[in-house]
């Protein structure tokens, strides 16, 4: 199937009032679908009138609380909903993430858009096709259960029907979503399971689509903060004649300290704020980069948690055999999305509309409020696409700042972040150490598996990060840390006699921290799979062998996961390090293997890899990944999401590391902070286990964690080397092949 | 003061009103021409999300002051390339391939190949790869975009 789709979402956009008129469902002899009258639409989660409305032509709308960052996820939600109502594809338009037209579903984030968002779509579109019936039965005289659905006319083969448009359109089903209401048979899915197109490629391919930092608003003005030059720094004086021969400057805003240049155009705006005289407090509240992980391990602990415990660690290890140490790292990252953060804020009327394209308008519309004390129902957060997001970036703070601009001019403003704030002030992937030991008997089995996670305390999945222009003004924002799920993965999938995980949630991390791509899970995983490498190499095993020495005989998918892995990537049986290592080029093999967060989609993986003793240069050739994420509703975009999650993944293994002073950071663009680029990319050998039968999983993040263990085990498979600090820079390399 | 510039856009001749003569080509195209092919993304030239095309060679519009240009010189921008209508091969294989994930970097990746295969009728993946070496993308999609180019060079 080829269907496009032109999306009719603009009109929403540009202002478009958010009441949903709604008519009796007249001549209806059963249970009415709605009350006369307009009313604001509701966004309740257990109205389906939340999530869908049919119109008098029969299409179809479906309001996701679930955003598209990048992912295509739309689509998809769109195949969810056609399939369950039976209807065309090209029926169905979405609607994401406008607080006033969709549900709160939560941050789009952690790899449940599909899994949740998609499952909830499901249940009220299947609660919606269920009430059809009944009224469509009652309408026609015949029994439910002889009624079919063709592309939303319901009717009894050879006999009359009765189109959705008919039976409910430009009304409101007024239905609570019926957990109980029957799903399809996936063993009749048409729409479902497909490699549908994306509805979104033709427009950004061809230069049509509206991206958050295409959009405008009429009347709006540009703006461009000038952040501090130290994190903490103080405003002390601002020259406001140093920008005053640029025309087009309108205003200089600070509001403590919150600096911003307001101008006409853009070019003004950008020349203002760089050419605007200001002293600034010194300010050095960052730890020396060369003693960061002295740091970490030395900040105070604010929460244990322990993850796992099974038997006796501390006996176990005590005993005879074999001991095996190592301190993983992982170095503080950025989300590095290509376009820097966007928003445009207005205030009008005592209300404040924020376009942006933040991963949870709600949450936003939240945070908004609590920092201009309005009430939240005086909000109106509508997200705009913007270039891929993969985790709590910078649009937040750009629609917080917009605001404060918006206020201070009276007129709406549009806030671009340059290249040098989104590197420099988006919110980090904090730095993680974690410290491993391990036993081994004299047969080479393990006795006792013991971790210990460094990692930032705060809120589960689903925190919110403070707004940077609330605290920089002076305004009330709360700042939680909120790093994301990041004790996630710490536990393990393989049955030791003794096992205890404990996560040290420490106090403070350098930078404001916040979720990027697999958190926590990405770090956890690189720890734990390549000591599971170690230990194996301690054994004499080979890998592959080992880690099914260990797996839940019960977990046949996890079974399922490893054989197909071997067969596709060629699994040559035989323990690490390979014999032949001798030349410049050392080429090795490794793998992994993760259960995410040991309670959804699996995933094996190899990596295979060159190593060049001289210029201590990896390159990762080919990658290959066993994937199951249970039922597949597009399997391209699942494809997509895992190509995406390796390519991005070598980059942060190999490449990428902030750089800082005590004041500030100083990788502030691309050639400071490089990331993977095409003659680099290796070669992906993808395999997709769809199980139609099984829930739906996601798949935007969990590939992610297999990459820096399968790396670090294909490096020691060539050199004997074991790397254990991402990234692995050449200079790392170099120096572990010369100690080794 | 403001000045009025006079440029060949898509095919076109505008004029375009700023104050400073230096302002990169990427805001006039942006900006006082409502062009969203070409996009910001580093303002540095390291990125290519901005790339159009001035005479056929794929440029860097971030870091092109409109002083360096004039009429003569033929600006071309995604938009220009081709049409939903009349797509370029390059952007027909871009879809074929679903070679875009955000797709924010996408204007660089087509305006660069469709540059280079200009004047490179039988390029190799790694041809193509160096071809792209200075162009970003976030996502991962190299391995779509580079499939797409292989494929738009044998159209």
């Amino acid at each position: 199937m080829n269907t496009h789709f032109i999306p009719s979402r603009r009109h929403l956009l540009l202002g478009g009032g958010a009441l949903v008129v709604s008519f009796s469902f007249a001549g209806s002899s059963g249970p009415a679908f709605a009350q006369a009258g307009a009313a604001a639409k509701t966004v309740a989660k257990d109205e389906v009138d939340a999530f869908l409305a049919i119109d008098t032509k029969g299409m179809v709308t479906v309001y996701s609380g679930k955003v598209d960052l990048g992912t295509g996820v739309p689509t998809a939600l769109a195949q969810i909903v056609a399939e369950e109502l039976d209807v065309a594809l090209a029926k169905v338009d979405v609607i994401t993430g406008d607080t006033a037209l969709t549900p709160d579903q939560g941050t789009t984030s952690g790899s449940f858009s599909i899994q949740n968002g998609g499952v909830q779509l499901r249940q009220a579109a299947a609660t919606a096709r269920n009430a059809l019936l009944i009224e469509a039965a009652k309408r026609l005289g015949v029994g439910k259960d002889d009624l079919t659905v063709v592309d939303g006319a319901i009717g009894k083969s050879g006999g009359k029907s009765v189109t959705y448009a008919e039976l409910i359109g430009g009304r409101q089903f007024a239905l609570k979503l019926d957990a109980a209401a029957p799903t399809k048979n996936p063993a009749s899915f048409k729409i479902v399971g497909k490699s549908i197109v994306r509805r979104d490629i033709p427009d950004k391919i061809t230069g049509r689509f509206t991206y958050m930092q295409d959009f405008r608003v009429p009347g709006m003005l540009h703006g461009r903060v000038v952040h501090p030059p130290a994190i903490g720094a103080k405003l002390e004086s601002v020259d406001e004649d140093s920008i005053k021969n640029i025309p087009g400057v309108v205003k200089t805003v600070h509001e403590g300290n919150l600096l911003a240049v307001v101008a006409e155009n853009e070019w003004a705006a950008i020349k203002g704020a760089r050419q605007l005289k200001a002293t600034w407090s010194k300010s050095e509240t960052l730890p020396d980069q060369s003693k960061l992980w002295e740091h970490v391990r030395a900040t105070k602990v604010a929460k244990e948690e322990v993850t796992s415990t099974i038997g006796d660690t501390a006996a176990a290890m005590a005993g005879d055999g074999k001991k095996l140490s190592a301190q993983y790292d992982f170095a503080i990252h950025t989300h590095g999305s290509i376009g820097p953060s966007c928003a445009i804020a207005e205030f009008k009327d005592g209300k404040l509309t924020s376009w942006s394209a933040s991963q949870a308008t709600h949450a936003l519309r939240r945070q908004l409020a609590e920092m201009f004390a309005m009430p939240v129902e005086n909000i109106r957060c509508l997200y705009v696409e913007g270039a891929g997001c993969y985790g709590r970036n910078g649009h937040e703070d750009a629609a917080a700042e917009a605001a404060v601009l918006a206020k201070a001019v009276g007129k709406p403003v549009r806030v671009q972040w340059s290249r040098a704030d989104e590197h420099g002030w988006d919110p980090k992937g904090p730095p993680t150490l974690i410290d491993l030991r391990a036993s081994l008997d004299a047969s080479g089995n393990i006795t006792a598996w013991e971790s210990e996670f460094f990692i930032p305390q705060g809120a589960a999945a689903g925190g919110v990060v403070g707004l940077l222009g609330a605290e920089l003004a002076g305004m009330p924002t709360a700042q939680q840390m909120a790093p994301g799920g990041v004790t996630g993965n710490s536990a393990i999938p393989y049955k030791f006699a003794n096992v205890k995980t404990v996560c040290h949630r420490i106090e403070s991390t350098p930078f404001r921290p916040s979720w990027i791509r697999a958190p926590g899970r990405l770090q956890n995983t690189h720890a734990n799979e390549s000591f599971m490498d170690e230990l194996a190499a301690a054994a004499g095993a080979d890998p592959l062998e080992f880690r099914l020495r260990y797996l839940d005989p019960a977990d046949k998918r996890g079974r399922d996961i490893l054989d197909r892995l071997a067969a596709l990537a060629k699994w040559e049986k035989r323990p690490s390090p390979q014999k032949n290592n001798a030349g410049n080029i050392a080429k090795g093999r490794g793998l992994t293997y993760v259960k995410y967060e040991l309670v959804r989609t699996y995933i094996g993986a190899v990596a295979e890899v060159e190593v060049d003793r001289t210029t201590g240069d990896i390159r990762v050739t080919r990658f290959t990944v066993v994937h199951d994420c249970g039922q597949i509703i597009n399997p391209d975009g699942v494809k997509a999401q895992i190509e995406g999650n390796i390519i991005q993944t070598v980059s942060r293994t190999l490449i990428e590391e902030l750089t800082f002073d005590r004041s500030k950071v100083t990788s502030l663009d691309w050639a400071s902070y490089p990331i993977l680029t095409f003659p680099h990319v290796p070669e992906m050998v993808i395999d997709l286990i769809d199980r139609p039968s099984e829930k739906p999983w996601g798949a935007g993040e969990p590939a992610a964690a297999v990459v820096p263990s399968a790396v670090s085990n294909a490096v020691f498979d060539a050199t004997g080397v074991r790397m254990r600090s991402v990234p692995y820079t050449p200079e790392k390399m170099k120096a572990a092949l010369r100690s080794a | 003061m403001t000045v009025s510039q006079s440029l060949t856009v898509n095919g076109k001749k505008v004029a375009v009103r700023v104050d400073d003569p230096d302002m990169p080509l990427l805001y006039a195209l942006r900006d006082n021409l409502g062009l969203h092919g070409p996009r910001f993304g580093c303002g540095l030239g390291q990125c290519g999300a901005c790339t159009v095309h001035i005479d056929g060679v794929a440029v860097r519009s971030c870091v092109t002051p409109l002083s360096s240009l004039d009429a003569k010189k033929k600006i071309v921008t995604l938009e220009g390339l081709g049409t939903p209508e009349k797509l370029h091969p390059v952007q027909k294989a871009f879809i074929d391939e679903q070679a875009a994930q955000c797709g924010y970097c996408v204007n660089g990746m087509i305006m660069q190949s469709a540059a280079f295969l200009a004047t490179n009728k039988n390029p190799s993946e790694a041809d193509i790869k160096n071809a792209l070496a200075k162009n970003l993308c976030r996502c991962g999609t190299h391995a779509r975009i580079v499939r797409a180019v292989k494929n738009a060079a044998k159209a």
